[in-house]
């Protein structure tokens, strides 16, 4: 059987009375890629920041690689291999687009950070920052400034500061938000190679793109996953129909 | 070149050459002006690295400032009265050596900035400007009701401090002095910036969520980011004492912490020669204006006004335009 690299064992987080996490169990297998799906106020926010370790569940556990990281907070789970790119971009903005991804390969060393070398001139970092940059198709635009690049420049700066990390598990807050018909695609076919280095759980909007490229749905509903499957059982599924898909279709 | 690096050259031309010039003319009081300003500087560069790069705003940099120059008057005093400052359980003597002083003054600051920061950089905001401010005060109330160092009326150094091989009494040889510490403090603080260290603190500074994604914790970067800060501004403070050849509780006042903040914002936020050029600006203005008016105050005031709401990088980012990014190629 194939290794599962994350697994959400049951949480449950409540904000007084809403039960925005109600027993969500979730898993995510080397080589796939399993998106996460539902409608506005699910809960799916809630549940990427428990599983990034910036909010803590009430109950339930949180496993990455065989390890229990519950309790571990998001720098040591960003350490332990969880690669996470942000629903609104989030970047040094005042910084240039290499300097982002020079960021990433120096937090991918485990270290703190030297005090002394000029650290834009460390061929290794660099080389790194450039190779993450030219995957995602930004090597041309290394030296602007992150906040004179588009919107869609910024989400695909995003994952290329993810890849700097080398994560054995991705998790990407809707990485295609307004990013057009055209982008969308690319980042699309982009993705579906990446999966093969990295799995990935997807929180994603574009119904498109999730039914094109996920292995495996998970609808989140009222924060209860209520149903987990491949893409045709999940399009079958009558209770995802109603609770979900049919408000798609109605709008 | 770049055209900040020209202003900068010139600037550390200017700041060479009005001593000089003034020495040539015999006139010390322009010399004890200028080095001033490097002392000013110096102690605007510390915080430039805590409030510029690090975001830190910090209104309990007089603390420092303070400590540096007591560190230099309690050791000062206790050498010129032939008094150890303790016998038990080992002995210590006050001294008249500068570089004893300044390890000292230094080490202090450093570890002060350790226990205040560690408290104060739980919290961010206006709650860490309220709570380095309290941590500030609370040494200007200390030191006022401290009989054993003057309390409230301060404490004067007799003769300055000696550096070996130089004349310290001779302004032009101090000025020598504080400049070459300008320098060095410029020189660590342009390293520091540029490193990965630098780069990690500055990001944190704009996008805290980010820098914790990489796998970096920015209560760590921003803990010696301060104490590194909060040492170079005591070294600051204690050449103070040397130039006065006095120490007082005002060093330790919120109105220090100000005026070194004021350095910074009117020179320019995390440009390297910020403190430098707004020292100098505000040294000049205090001598043309304070002759002008008691009140100078008031232009100052305004002068700051104009920068917050129309030039944010202060006098440098007039000059020398937009930042190209941090000071990173």
């Amino acid at each position: 059987m194939t290794e599962t690299l994350l697994d959400i064992r049951g949480i449950s987080k409540s904000f007084g009375a809403l039960k925005a996490s109600d027993d969500v169990a979730l898993d995510l297998k080397q080589g796939e890629i399993h998106a996460l799906i539902g409608p506005n106020g699910a809960g799916k926010s809630t549940l990427i920041a428990q599983i990034a370790g910036s909010l803590r569940p009430d109950s339930g556990e949180v496993w990455l690689e065989g390890r229990n990281v519950t309790h571990k907070d998001t720098v040591a789970r960003a350490k332990a291999g969880l690669g996470r790119t942000f629903q609104i971009s989030s970047l040094a903005m005042e910084d240039t687009v290499l300097q982002n991804a020079v960021l990433g390969a120096l937090g991918a060393r485990h270290r703190v950070p030297g005090f002394w070398r000029p650290v834009m001139r460390d061929g290794d970092l660099r080389a790194s920052a450039m190779q993450a940059l030219e995957k995602v198709g930004l090597e041309e635009f290394a030296h602007f400034r992150t906040a004179d690049l588009s919107h869609g420049q910024r989400r695909q700066l995003e994952v290329a500061v993810a890849l700097t990390l080398k994560p054995h598990v991705f998790l990407m807050d809707e990485p295609m938000a307004g990013l057009g018909a055209d982008g969308s695609a690319i980042l699309v076919e982009f993705l579906r190679n990446l999966k093969s280095s990295a799995p990935i759980l997807l929180v994603e909007h574009d119904m498109d793109a999730v039914f094109q490229l996920a292995d495996r749905i998970s609808v989140l509903v009222y924060g209860r996953i209520i149903a987990t499957g491949a893409p045709d059982e999940i399009r079958a599924n009558a209770q995802v129909r109603e609770a979900y898909l049919g408000e798609e279709d109605a709008e | 070149m770049q055209r900040e690096t020209l202003i900068n050259t010139v600037l550390t031309l200017g700041l060479l050459a009005v001593p000089l010039a003034a020495w040539a003319m015999d006139e010390p009081y322009t010399i004890t002006l200028a080095t001033k300003v490097v002392i000013f500087a110096l102690a605007g560069v510390g915080l430039n690295l805590a409030l510029g790069l690090g975001g830190l705003v910090s209104l309990g940099h007089a603390m420092f400032f303070g400590i540096g120059g007591y560190a230099a008057g309690i050791l000062a005093s206790h050498a010129q009265s032939y008094e150890p400052i303790m016998e038990w359980p080992f002995l210590i003597e006050g001294t008249q050596s500068m570089p004893v002083i300044w390890v000292m003054a230094i080490v202090v600051s450093a570890l002060v900035a350790l226990a205040t920061g560690a408290l104060s950089l739980r919290t961010s905001g206006v709650y860490f400007i309220m709570i380095t401010l309290a941590f500030g005060q609370m040494f200007y109330y200390f030191t006022i009701s401290w009989p054993a160092y003057g309390g409230e009326d301060g404490l004067s150094i007799y003769v300055r401090d000696r550096f070996p091989g130089l004349n310290t009494l001779d302004p032009l040889h101090f000025f020598g002095l504080c400049f070459a510490l300008l320098m060095l403090g410029l020189f660590i603080v342009a390293r520091i910036s540029r490193s990965g260290f630098g780069l990690a603190l500055n990001a944190a500074r704009q996008n805290e969520a980010r820098v914790r994604a990489v796998g970096i914790e920015p209560y760590r970067l921003r803990l010696i980011a301060f104490v590194i800060s909060g040492a170079i501004t005591g070294l600051a403070g204690a050449l103070y004492a040397d130039l006065n050849r006095f120490v007082s509780p005002v060093m330790f006042s919120w109105q220090t912490s100000g005026e070194i903040m004021i350095f910074v914002i009117l020179g320019g936020v995390a440009r390297l020669f910020g403190p430098v050029a707004g020292a100098a600006l505000f040294i000049i203005l205090e001598e043309v204006l304070g002759g002008v008016s008691d009140y100078w105050h008031i232009y100052l005031g305004a002068l700051l006004l104009i920068v917050v709401l129309f030039a944010r990088g202060g006098l440098i980012g007039v000059l020398a335009g937009r930042n190209g990014g941090g000071g990173h190629d």
